[in-house]
């Protein structure tokens, strides 16, 4: 089975988010790159244990510059066999979507995985728009992955329960929590990656459809108001009369 | 300019979020002068349909034929009712459903997405939406270039966000079968986790505990104190890993991100990826034995005080607040 597995490039969890140039773009001093959790975590082990099971092949994919190689051999070390690197920013969910889409059905892989949402732009998009645009079954947010011939077979939360779906082969699927466990590359893997093909190849796709204006911050939080653990009716009282949420 | 506007169904009933889509649709149609129809599917009750007419919707397209959550159909019927009705903005809510849909139908149609839009959007000169990025540590405005548009709105995100511009009547429902083509996904099955309570993610009011409750058997006090309220329950991640409660009652970057009126937020110590899914919250109560723990800094009230002792006061003061008002 082949299967191509899309990795982002996210900020660490923990880093400060500023903008600049009149907070137009993120500003990436002193930021530490990752790769997108669920893309790692979920998507790329999940794909490593399918090939473990059942051979075949894993390449991961980025749409993005020169700066998202130190992830790709991450991805690289982690197990993944070959990587391709679609040499454009990334503008838009949809130009990433329509490069992958392109890669993927020219290369006739049976399965495209994808992370549920970046955690840079929580859009939940470009899964959806990679299957609209190869034209084959997309379910979003599986927590859970089997394929057994021509047929895949997802599990996913929804409220109240575990919804449990079929689909036939090939399929973009995007990956939550849940389908596999985070692996920790070791020392073999990361000498291994070195010398793992990591190719770079042209863009296709010229059109975004849309482009980011202007960034901001919330406002800053007020202070928190500390109520007397004895006096736990005025607590009431304020989410009644000032906050007005109950 | 013409809105269309996606209604999700569950069991028979039109989506709270869907009512919000509809307000929100039926907004930008007034402002920008067009008219705002909707598009639904299953199995819908009669009473479902007028009150989304009563949101300021002049029509709607009703799809009986789908009863299953199938991306590849759902699109087919969203772009055929976006043609039938002269749409030039489609509107999805950003939940489960409309994020399986929203972005194929934007990839179909080419038409400019905007996911997790929190608010109404800029239509005087270019056409600009306001969302969520980083994890609801960030805003970004970003412009849709195309002349058909896609909104995924956050449920909860715009105050006062369902608003009724008539008195309920027969709703314009057309019945609507266009061609659909074959289901793409099969439901196999569903898994009851009994968790029949309120919707989470459209919960105004959320009750939810952490690690600090020390075991399952201390969330009957918090179930209660959500059932005094009307308000939904959550967790922390830890506490869905280890099983105290089922997974999708966690928040935070890996489990759902909600944005209710009021987060109480009981024995949680408030670490960054968990604040990364309430911190939309327009009111955070932190309740710790710990005054140092972060939480408190993103919190509105805090009590410092032991959730054994603080949540049993808390019940008696709602059901005593609930006495006084009644
Ligand atoms: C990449 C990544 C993603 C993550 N995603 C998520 C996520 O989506 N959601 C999430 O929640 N976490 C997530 N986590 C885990 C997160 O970092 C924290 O470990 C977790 O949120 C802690 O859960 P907790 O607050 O319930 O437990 P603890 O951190 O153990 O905190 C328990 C708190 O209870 C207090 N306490 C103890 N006894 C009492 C008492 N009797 N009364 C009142 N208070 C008491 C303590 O003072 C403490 O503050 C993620 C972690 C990583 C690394
Ligand atoms: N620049 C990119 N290159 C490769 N894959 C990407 C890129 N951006 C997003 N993806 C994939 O698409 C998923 C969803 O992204 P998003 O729509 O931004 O939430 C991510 O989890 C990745 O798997």
């Amino acid at each position: 089975m082949n299967i191509l597995v899309c990795i982002s490039k996210a900020p660490d969890t923990t880093s400060k988010i500023t903008f600049k140039d009149n907070d137009t773009k993120f500003n990436e001093d002193g930021v530490q790159f990752i790769v997108n959790p669920y893309d790692e975590w979920y998507a790329l082990v999940r794909a490593l244990e399918l090939k473990e099971a059942q051979g075949g092949n894993v390449t991961i994919i980025s749409v993005g510059g020169a700066d998202y190689e130190p992830i790709m051999r991450k991805a690289l070390a982690i197990g993944a066999d070959e990587a391709v690197r679609v040499d454009s920013p990334a503008i838009d969910a949809y130009q990433v979507a329509a490069e992958i889409a392109n890669y993927a059905t020219s290369n006739a892989f049976d399965l495209v995985l994808t992370g549920k949402e970046t955690i840079n732009y929580n859009g939940s998009q470009v899964g959806g728009m990679i299957a609209a645009i190869m034209d084959v079954p997309y379910t979003s947010n599986a927590t859970k992955l089997e394929v057994s011939g021509n047929a895949a077979t997802i599990e996913r939360d929804k409220q109240g329960g575990v919804e449990v779906l079929e689909v036939n082969l090939p399929a973009v699927i995007s990956a939550a929590k849940g389908m596999a466990e985070q692996r920790i590359p070791n020392m073999r893997g990361i000498m291994a990656a070195r010398s793992k093909p990591l190719s770079v190849i042209s863009a296709t796709v010229t059109d975004s459809l849309t482009e980011t204006i202007r960034f901001s911050l919330p406002p800053a939080k007020g202070d928190v108001t500390l109520i007397d653990p004895e006096n736990i009716t005025e607590l009431i009282n304020l989410l009644h009369s000032e906050a007005k949420v109950i | 300019m013409n809105v269309l506007v996606f209604a999700e169904s569950d069991n028979g009933k039109v989506a709270k979020a869907a009512f919000e889509a509809a307000t929100y649709g039926a907004k930008v149609a007034s402002t920008t002068g067009g008219t705002a129809a909707v598009v639904t599917y299953g199995n819908l009750d009669q009473a479902g349909l007028n009150e989304l007419a009563s949101y300021g919707i002049s029509k709607i397209l009703h799809c009986a034929a789908i009863t299953d959550l199938d991306p590849s159909q759902l699109t087919k019927l969203t772009i055929a009712a976006a043609e039938e009705t002269s749409a030039e903005l489609i509107v999805f809510s950003h939940d489960y459903t409309g994020k399986s849909i929203a972005p194929l139908v934007s990839a179909k149609m080419k038409a400019g997405m905007v996911a997790g839009a929190i608010d109404y959007p800029e239509t005087g000169g270019d056409f600009i939406v306001k969302t969520n990025v980083f994890s609801g540590k960030a805003f970004a405005q970003v412009k849709i270039k195309t002349d058909k548009k896609i909104i995924t709105l956050i449920p909860n995100a715009i105050p006062n966000a369902i608003s009724k511009v008539k008195a309920e009547g027969a709703a314009d429902v057309s019945a609507f079968s266009p061609e659909l083509g074959a289901q793409s996904v099969k439901v196999k099955d569903f898994k009851s986790e009994g968790g029949e309570g309120i919707n989470l993610t459209e919960a105004e009011l959320v009750v939810s505990a952490g690690r600090g409750l020390k075991g399952p058997e201390n969330w009957t006090m918090i179930e209660e104190l959500a059932k005094e309220l009307g308000a939904a329950t959550a967790c922390s991640r830890p506490v869905s890993d280890i099983g105290w409660r089922p997974h999708h009652e966690h928040v935070g970057q890996t489990g759902i991100a909600i944005r209710p009126n009021l987060y109480i937020a009981i024995g949680i110590s408030g670490a960054i990826q968990h604040l990364a899914g309430v911190n939309g919250s327009k009111v955070i109560v932190v309740i710790n034995t710990d005054k140092e723990a972060p939480f408190f800094k993103a919190a509105d009230y805090g009590v410092v005080g032991d959730a054994f002792v603080v949540v049993p006061k808390m019940i008696e003061a709602v059901k005593a607040f609930k006495a006084g008002q009644a």
